[in-house]
């Protein structure tokens, strides 16, 4: 994680190199002489140089994509996904709708029912990714930090509506073991533990 | 003239149209693969080990793309104007000697299409001739963008080959000769007897005038991207723009052999390495130099290279032959 540490420096403004100018020659003898200093200093060369040191050095910044990837952000908000319980299996989804009235491009769609429990599960989830501006208001609102954002940004597709569907987000159960705990977009705080206080009504 | 004079040189045009329309290609990606290295990239790496098929994708590309000519264009000028660039970047290969003679089953080869005693002039000539193919282009595309690089053609060739031809004539001067063989022959004692020594100052105003007239970087204002689109070339697709850019890099091969020979000693031996390679080395060198420019110095204004042709190079280069003359007299 140590890597990340430099996406999350807001304050980029502290390393900032302020690039000395000199005062512009004005009369023809100034310029004159800025044409001899520079002639003499070799400034010409000065940028041969650097370019052959960089090439000498080999020092390539290219990340090759498909092959390479760079690590994203943990509150990069990416194609989203449905967890699941960790203990049981169940989906964590209530049903409840708060995504689906949040969501400022109104592209969520829910449909639910009350199963056999007499827990009330969504029969239909499907988000339109074609019109979803991925600002993460679901998976803020969500109490049961159901839907959360992946970190999967490579959507492309032959077809408008694949990875719309309930079953394309949803944790597999046979993946369930591999189900990792959102930490991004409006999951709890690490101490959110610490800072839980008692409902007023309580005390 | 015997029929072995007249297949040997056909065999030598079809090999030199052979090896520098290939070098033109190849250039194309060792010039991608330095510039990345050098701004830290690595260039082209997908189409075969490295990258090297790219060449060959990039010619299928350019043979196979539709032939387009805009309606408002004067169409055979519009057509003929890219076969202008690429003959004359050719022809004026045929009276630069590429390498040192040698004997095959017998036979005394001189890499050398055609031997004229004015070979130099005749090289500069024709170089200055294929300006016509940019000007041409330019004024029949029927295109904003194209005109303006017609005019900066016509500004930068007035402005750069007054510069050339007078800095190549000190030189002359010394040598008392406008053979291209000559010229090496004079330079035949090692690097000592290399004339960039006697001729420093035109040794740098030939390569800086050199830039200009291949259209290199600190000089490329005729396709400059980022003032006029691709100047000339913009309304030019396919195999027709191919051809500007095959005769801007074998111009490129021209003006390494020419300033190999003319001030670095040409194809003599140099200590343990024979002529052919040594000359091979230099011109590499000089198209390095080149590619190492453009990834390293921002290109001139159109107002900034006149002001550097007629106000410093020019009154320098008449300098230089004026002394080299007086030098000469006593």
């Amino acid at each position: 994680m140590s890597g990340l540490e430099q996406f999350k420096d807001r304050n980029v403004s502290q390393n900032y190199y302020k690039v000395q100018i000199e005062p512009y020659p004005k009369t023809g003898w100034e310029k004159f002489k800025r044409v001899l200093k520079r002639s003499i200093k070799l400034e010409l060369f000065v940028g041969l140089k650097i370019t052959l040191m960089e090439m000498l050095r080999f020092n390539i910044h290219t990340v090759q994509y498909p092959k390479e990837k760079l690590p994203i952000g943990p509150r990069y908000r990416a194609v989203h996904r449905l967890l699941r319980l960790l203990e049981s299996g169940t989906e964590r989804c209530i049903g409840c709708g708060l995504c689906e009235k949040i969501c400022i491009s109104n592209c969520i769609r829910i449909d639910t029912k009350v199963d056999e429990h007499g827990r009330k599960v969504p029969t239909e989830y499907t988000i339109n990714f074609g019109r979803c501006i991925f600002c993460g208001y679901c998976a803020e609102v969500c109490p049961e930090l159901a839907i959360v954002h992946g970190p999967d940004y490579e959507n492309a597709s032959e077809q408008r509506a694949h990875f719309a569907l309930k079953e394309d987000m949803l944790t597999p159960l046979d993946k369930l073991k591999q189900q990792q705990e959102y930490p991004g977009f409006g999951a709890p705080t690490p101490v959110a533990d610490q800072r839980i206080k008692k409902t007023p009504l309580a005390y | 003239m015997d029929a072995a004079f007249v297949i040997a040189t056909i065999i030598k045009i079809l090999i030199v149209l052979g090896i520098f329309s290939a070098l033109a290609g190849f250039g194309t990606y060792v010039e991608r693969k330095v510039l990345a290295f050098m701004q830290r990239r690595l260039g082209p790496m997908h189409v075969g080990p490295y990258g090297l098929l790219q060449v060959l994708a990039d010619g299928i590309k350019l043979f196979t793309k539709e032939d387009f000519i805009p309606q408002g264009a004067v169409r055979p000028i519009f057509m003929i104007a890219p076969v202008i660039t690429a003959a004359t970047a050719f022809i004026a290969m045929a009276a630069i000697p590429m390498f040192p003679e040698f004997t095959i089953g017998g036979y005394t080869v001189k890499p050398i299409i055609s031997d004229i005693n004015v070979g130099l002039l005749f090289v500069l000539g024709v170089m200055g001739a294929g300006l016509y193919g940019p000007l041409l282009a330019g004024m029949a595309s029927q295109n904003k963008w194209s005109i303006l690089g017609a005019a900066r053609t016509a500004i930068q060739f007035l402005s750069y080959e007054v510069v050339t031809g007078l800095s190549v004539l000190a030189p002359v001067m010394i040598v008392g000769s406008l053979s291209l063989i000559d010229f090496n022959n004079y330079q035949a004692g090692g690097v000592s007897d290399w004339l960039v020594w006697k001729q420093p100052i035109a040794f740098i105003l030939f390569l800086i005038a050199g830039f200009a007239e291949t259209n290199r970087t600190p000089f490329d204002l005729l396709e400059h991207e980022a003032e006029v689109i691709s100047g000339y070339a913009t309304e030019y697709s396919g195999m027709r723009w191919g051809m500007f850019f095959i005769g801007e890099y074998a111009n490129m091969f021209t003006l390494g052999f020419l300033a190999s020979l003319i001030f670095l000693g040409g194809f003599n031996d140099l200590w343990f390495i024979p002529g052919a390679i040594a000359i091979l080395m230099k011109v590499f060198f000089i198209f390095f130099f080149f590619l190492w420019t453009r990834a390293s110095w921002p290109h001139v204004r159109p107002d900034q290279l006149m002001w550097l042709c007629w106000k410093v190079l020019m009154p320098l280069a008449v300098i230089n032959v004026v002394i080299t003359g007086i030098v000469m007299m006593f």
